[in-house]
């Protein structure tokens, strides 16, 4: 055996060599193909994701250039503007109340919304995509409607409070319910989304554990509780993901119905960058307080793929 | 045989350089406007533009609608960073300091040629140049321009026993008839308001109204002074706030200015300020007879002007430029700006469109129509300074904290002057 085997491995004999080559030529091809696979995709995230958010760091060290006067180094004097800002820091306030308002109640929401429409009801159809439509809809015209809603005394809000006796409210003109009522716009915009991908989650969830859950006697909400639930949890995960970045991103509305005021009462940080680069034309200032958004959105997200991913159950 | 057809080939050449220099000399503007008013603005303002280019036919106008006016703003200054800049732009006439600081525009009398460009120039209301000038330059052409004025319903002052043709004339009458005005049901609950004044968006507008009828300006005419924590400014403040939260004649909270005519329409309120501009819409919209009036006097009358002028950009040709001219002109001739007055409501740029034809018979048909223009004597500047979109959010943010009870008036105003303060400093 060992004889006939060793001509083969002796080095400069032609038949291995021949046989190693294209190999090797294959790795190197498989190489390159992977690399001009990868490279449309590598182009666009550099060129419009990771080269500006390098450029925008950079920038944060600037002034900002104006007409003739160009930038110049500044060091760290944005960031301590933006210290004593106090609209900034009133704009983090109100997104991390509006991040706590929104999220778990659209979530929940969605889950409630998802649970009924998986189960066995006339007009499921219907009700899945009545479910659904807020979604669909542009936040722009949402929002112009949602508009409509807050009018004080003939909006549909205080019309349908009148029934009750109770008189016209500024609903969007004063400072405690402004914010409010941005939050139940996100909620009822967000909910339908979120739902569809708890439906599509809860059927794949194998039917016996139903069945055997029934034998075993448990009641609905034990079995929601120790079952469902926990299969549901790299959805949560999923959808939580999700409603944070939206509770950051999403500042349509507020264009819309509110421009941040009354008195900054609700002011976002994204609509706030939004103001400071492009009304008041300070783009420095605007690129600090994007890289303050950066972080808070790269720390969540990696807070949450590693704390959370360890006690998420995926199967 | 040879020759002839030498010569033929000539005269096609020189043939085809006289039609591309025909071509060449046609000079293309881009025109940005914004809308602020109801109406069908875009509609009114390409069809101006049409007849323009049949009346020039060496010119050609593009003109493409930018939204509001701070998106029209936006629009232009990035362009202007990013380089397809458009030569001509109707924007707030308040912006001329961010477009200087910005070094986007040209002084109109550098386009100036002719005695007849500088006669043209001299004749537009003084009112509305106040906010067109600095430095000795003129930097803006009035176009769309507004005051405010106070529009009230003829039915409800009757109904509430009040001469339905005697608006009030001061602001104890303002108060004394707003009160009148207001109605509750048996709950309590007010089912007409007295008086409106908006305060989404830009706040210090409507404001301004109050603090020139209190005789005190908000700031210099260099644009790098404000007077916010001004006692008369206070005071003026402390009325607007005390028209809600003590009489409970005005809405509470932040009244959204864009609501404001439909609550008119409605009928919720029965007196409103709001600008001229608005004229036509009411007049199309309102089912019941309506007045228009100067707005009432405290210490004097007064209300800042508003609305936008035409600006001439750096980054275009002489050619261009001189186009420019043209065009301007023609957009404010007596003529244009009356056809324009009459289809929007703003008021007409010069005393001449007053005094054309057309004006004469649409203002003996419709009175209202000459409010604004009457009212012009006592308009001020409208507030307009460096960084002109910060310094004026300080004051909007104080008038909001002030209006829906979060600071005092005098808390609020001596807080958006400090911050006034710090972003003007370095322009002194």
């Amino acid at each position: 055996m060992s004889g006939a085997a060793a001509p083969a491995t002796t080095p400069g004999s032609a038949p291995p060599r021949a046989g190693r080559v294209p190999a090797r030529t294959r790795g190197g091809t498989a190489h390159i193909y992977g690399w001009l696979l990868l490279l449309p995709a590598a182009v666009l995230l550099g060129a419009f994701t990771h080269f500006p958010a390098v450029a925008t760091f950079v920038e944060s060290f600037y002034s900002t250039a104006k007409g003739g006067r160009p930038a110049r180094a500044v060091g760290l004097d944005n960031y301590r503007t933006m210290l004593e800002d106090p609209i900034f820091w009133k704009s983090l306030e109100n997104n991390a109340l509006y991040a706590l308002g929104t999220i778990p109640a659209s979530i929940a929401l969605a889950l409630l919304m998802a649970l009924w429409v998986n189960g066995k009801i006339r007009g499921r159809g219907l009700l899945r995509l009545a479910y659904f439509t807020p979604t669909v809809l542009p936040m722009i015209a949402v929002a112009n409607i949602w508009l409509f809603f807050y009018t004080p005394d003939y909006g549909l809000v205080d019309q349908i409070t009148k029934l009750f006796g109770a008189g016209a409210h500024n609903w969007l003109g004063t400072r405690g319910t402004a914010l409010v009522c941005l939050m139940f716009v996100t909620i009822w915009k967000e909910a339908g989304f979120f739902m569809i991908f708890y439906l599509a989650a809860l059927q794949q969830i194998p039917p016996v554990l139903a069945e055997a859950a029934a034998i075993e006697g448990s009641g609905r909400w034990y079995f929601f509780r120790r079952v469902t639930f926990p299969l549901l949890m790299p959805t949560t995960l999923f959808v939580l993901v999700n409603a944070i970045i939206n509770a950051f991103r999403m500042v349509d509305h507020v264009v819309v119905m509110t421009r941040g005021g009354p008195d900054n009462a609700t002011m976002l940080l994204l609509f706030y960058i939004y103001e400071v680069a492009f009304k008041f034309w300070d783009t420095a200032y605007g690129a600090t307080l994007t890289m303050v958004l950066l972080l808070i959105l790269a720390g969540l997200a990696l807070g949450q793929f590693l704390y959370f991913d360890r006690r998420v159950h995926y199967r | 045989m040879n020759l002839s057809l030498k010569r033929m080939l000539g005269l096609a050449m020189i043939a085809g350089g006289l039609s591309a220099g025909a071509a060449q000399a046609q000079t293309t503007l881009q025109f940005y406007f914004p809308v602020a008013v109801g109406g069908p603005i875009t509609k009114i303002v390409d069809g101006m533009v049409a007849d323009f280019e049949k009346a020039h036919p060496a010119i050609k106008v593009k003109s493409i609608y930018a939204g509001s006016y701070s998106d029209t703003l936006t629009k232009v200054l990035t362009a202007i960073k990013g380089g397809d800049v458009p030569q001509v732009s109707v924007i707030l006439s308040t912006d001329m300091y961010t477009l200087i600081d910005e070094d986007a525009i040209v002084p109109i009398e550098s386009l100036l040629k002719t005695d007849d460009d500088k006669k043209w120039l001299a004749g537009f209301y003084p009112g509305f140049m106040e906010n067109s000038r600095t430095g000795g330059k003129t930097w803006g052409v009035p176009f769309q321009r507004s005051t405010i004025v106070m529009y009230w319903n003829k039915d409800a002052f009757k109904e509430a026993g009040l001469d339905p043709e005697k608006p009030p004339q001061t602001w104890a009458e303002l108060v004394s008839m707003g009160q009148k005005l207001t109605k509750r049901d048996d709950k309590g609950n007010v089912t007409q308001w007295g008086i409106q004044i908006p305060s989404s968006g830009f706040p210090y507008w409507l404001f301004q109204a109050l603090t020139t009828q209190n005789d005190v300006r908000l700031m210099n005419e260099a644009g790098t002074k404000t007077n916010y924590d001004d006692p008369k400014v206070v005071e003026a403040l402390q009325f607007w706030v005390d028209l809600s939260r003590k009489l409970k004649i005005h809405p509470p909270g932040i009244v959204d200015w864009g609501t404001t005519p439909k609550d008119f329409f409605e009928r919720k309120v029965a007196i409103m300020w709001t600008t001229t501009g608005n004229l036509t819409n009411v007049r199309a919209n309102a089912k019941f007879p309506f007045g228009v009036a100067m707005m009432p006097a405290n210490k004097r009358r007064g209300s800042p002007t508003g609305g936008g002028n035409f600006y001439v950009f750096k980054k275009s040709t002489p050619e261009q430029q001189a186009a420019s001219l043209v065009f301007m002109k023609w957009m404010t001739s007596p003529e244009q700006a009356a056809k324009w007055g009459i289809a929007t409501g703003y008021v007409a740029v010069s005393p001449a469109a007053f005094e054309t034809e057309a004006m004469k018979a649409y203002v003996k048909d419709f009175p209202p129509a000459a409010v604004a223009r009457d009212q012009l004597q006592y308009a001020w500047a409208e507030l307009s300074t460096h960084e002109n979109q910060r310094v004026t959010k300080a004051l909007n943010d104080g008038l909001q904290a002030a209006l829906t009870g979060a600071k005092t008036p005098a808390a609020a105003m001596k807080d958006a002057q400090a911050e006034a303060e710090r972003i003007l400093k370095p322009y002194r």
